[in-house]
């Protein structure tokens, strides 16, 4: 494992090191990790735009107008409420779903709320445009990526568990629940959580979102039938489009927490530097200088 | 951590005001030409990439009588206000002629009779809306390849346009309402309520459209703009694409599109032209409407329609 890492010694000589230097995420890394961010929130932004278009999900190959799996309606009250149905269950969603006031302060039909899509306003072409470029963007990136990552043998160590990884499943599910971050040479790695999380991300969701995302288009389906067959009709392509971008949005929230949990600035710094400051366990002390890797 | 309630405050209140300052950027963004330019670099792109995917006589999915759509939902213009289309509509359009002219050989007029006698294409497809909705329909018609080879095309001949009964708008940017006829097929469009409301600057445009350009329209010398929509051979010339007279076996109804409209499977709602009255074949569709080569177009959405 010595092999991913350079390091350097910690700036502040003289001490006793508590603090060493990791050279963790290499350029390609660093530059495709952020691109990909800038795309994800995009690509979520003008979904949403494009979802408020039609904003109800159905199962199979057509829609079922009286039996949408999902809805967001603005309902005929005075003032309007926005309603939201799940499965046939009614709820006030007034502010958020189905009814929200835009930037002209006026209570508008609309699925989400402005602020939450691209462009704000109501602009189905323009949510279209910010997606299908931005889709290329992010799967251009991601090829980018894998690419890298598999001949540099980056993504193997990133995001398979190595056999003691398995073996600890359960302590280190533990040390996950207790917000306990590993320390020392077991924080050079991801732990095994963080690898199956990456390696759904990486491989099921992202992969099955562009999939799904192929299979509303009418062309594809002419080029590539399967596709329909995958998600079981177009219109449950659509539902599974959504709820794979929820997820993604899920992930995203985990990650962006537990990023501030385990040290803000140290993991900043690393996904824009590449240097990563590995703490020291405290109890084996070692000599200072002494070379490590 | 370290961090002091006051810094994570400012922390906070950073991030938010970054979030609005990104938010109303990207509008900003947006309305920019250039910027909007480049963004439809991607549709460019999904042209691009599908057209070598899909071969020239690939089938878009055909489905079973028991997929059918029980209501197939009319989206766009229902019933045209036009006084020329009210009075055809009458007389259940027995006054009705097709016209195809343009850049042909051969120009020719047919009416519904004679447009039934011809040999006809069933196919159960399915209909994708721009907004996200779908419905399955039977669909019988004349393949536009036999229109098309009864005129003959002339060398230049690379879109065929179909223009269309129904005024959109008393617009009074279009040159003349002889060329811009239009269908309505709105797969952006009127069919949601939310719809109407959707591509910022078109939207006036459309309130005021369909239902009150109204009879006057085409009587006040004005320039109303009427549904119309293009495509290129590849799709005239698929067997897919039918001018369909029936729907789930009964004559179209009005809403729907009677007496005639445009099957261009493989493709979204907005290109399935309504109350089709000409078929224009042109070299291009620049001098029509505002150039786009579709009264969706011209209101931002794409020319190409696959995705
Ligand atoms: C290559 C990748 C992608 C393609 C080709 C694609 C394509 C599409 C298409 C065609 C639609 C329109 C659906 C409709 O007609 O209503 C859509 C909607 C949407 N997209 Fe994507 N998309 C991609 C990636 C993503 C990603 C990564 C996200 C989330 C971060 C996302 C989020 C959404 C959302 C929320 C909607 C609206 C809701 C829905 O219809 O499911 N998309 N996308």
């Amino acid at each position: 494992m010595a092999r991913t890492y350079l390091t350097r010694s910690a700036p502040e000589t003289g001490e006793v090191e508590r603090r060493r230097w990791m050279f963790r995420h290499p350029l390609v890394i660093r530059v495709t990790h952020w691109v990909n961010a800038i795309c994800l929130l995009v690509l979520l932004m003008s979904g949403l735009q494009i979802f408020n278009a039609h904003p109800a999900l159905y199962w199979g190959k057509v829609s079922t107008f009286d039996a949408p799996l999902m809805a967001m309606t603005q309902t005929e009250d005075d003032p309007p409420k926005g309603m939201t149905t799940v499965f046939g269950h009614g709820f006030d969603t007034t502010g958020w779903l189905g009814s929200s006031v835009g930037s002209d302060g006026e209570a508008a039909d609309r699925g989400f709320p402005a602020w939450t899509t691209l462009p704000s306003n109501q602009d189905l072409t323009g949510g279209r445009s910010w997606h299908f470029f931005f889709a290329w963007a992010f799967v251009l990136n991601g090829i980018a990526y894998l690419l890298y990552g598999l001949v540099s043998g980056q993504l193997r160590f990133r995001v398979i568990p190595s056999r003691d990884q398995i073996r600890h499943f359960g302590a280190s599910i533990w040390e996950h629940l207790t917000l306990r971050f590993p320390q020392g040479d077991e924080a050079k790695r991801y732990n095994v959580i963080q690898k199956l999380t990456y390696l759904i991300v990486l491989f099921v969701l992202l992969p099955v979102q562009v999939l799904a995302g192929l299979a509303m288009s009418p062309a594809m389906n002419a080029a590539f039938p399967f596709l329909l067959t995958l998600f079981d009709g177009r219109q449950s392509a659509r539902t599974v489009h959504f709820v794979v971008a929820s997820l993604l949005v899920l992930f995203v929230v985990v990650h962006v927490a537990l990023v501030l949990l385990s040290g803000f600035r140290n993991n900043m710094r690393g996904m824009l530097t590449g240097w990563f400051v590995i703490e020291r366990k405290v109890e084996p002390a070692v000599p200072a200088g002494e070379p490590r890797a | 951590m370290s961090r002091s309630p006051n810094r994570r405050a400012l922390l906070v209140g950073a991030s938010a005001t970054a979030a609005a300052a990104m938010l109303g950027g990207c509008d900003r963004l947006g309305n920019a030409e250039w910027f909007r330019r480049t963004l439809k670099t991607g549709e460019d792109a999904n042209m691009f990439v599908q057209r070598l995917l899909l071969g020239e006589a690939t089938l878009a999915p055909e489905y079973a009588e028991a997929d059918i759509s029980p209501w197939f939902k009319p989206n766009g213009t229902e019933d045209p206000p036009d006084r020329d289309y009210k009075a055809l509509a009458k007389a259940k359009f027995a006054k009705y002629h097709l016209v195809v002219d343009g850049l042909v050989e051969a120009p020719f007029k047919l009416s519904l009779g004679e447009l039934r006698k011809l040999p006809a294409r069933t196919q159960i497809t399915r209909h994708d809306c721009v907004e996200g909705w779908s419905a399955i329909g039977k669909w019988t018609g004349v393949p536009l390849t036999d229109l098309l080879s009864r005129a003959k095309l002339k060398p230049e001949a690379r879109y065929v346009v179909f223009h269309c009964a129904d005024t959109m708008d008393q617009g009074n940017s279009l040159e003349g309402g002889g060329d811009g006829e239009g269908t309505d097929e709105v797969p952006a469009g009127n069919a949601n309520p939310s719809m109407t409301k959707q591509s910022g600057s078109g939207e006036s445009r459309k309130d005021s459209g369909g239902q009150q350009a109204s009879e006057d329209t085409a009587a006040s010398g004005g320039s109303p703009v009427r549904y119309y929509e293009s495509i290129d051979l590849v799709d005239a010339f698929h067997p897919q694409t039918i001018l369909a007279y029936d729907m789930n076996g009964q004559a179209l109804p009005i809403s729907n599109g009677a007496p005639l409209r445009l099957r261009v499977e493989r493709n979204l709602g907005y290109k399935q032209a309504k109350y089709v009255m000409r078929i224009e074949v042109v070299e291009s569709f620049a001098n029509l409407g505002d150039g786009k080569g579709g009264y969706w177009e011209d209101q931002g959405y794409a020319w190409y329609a696959g995705i």
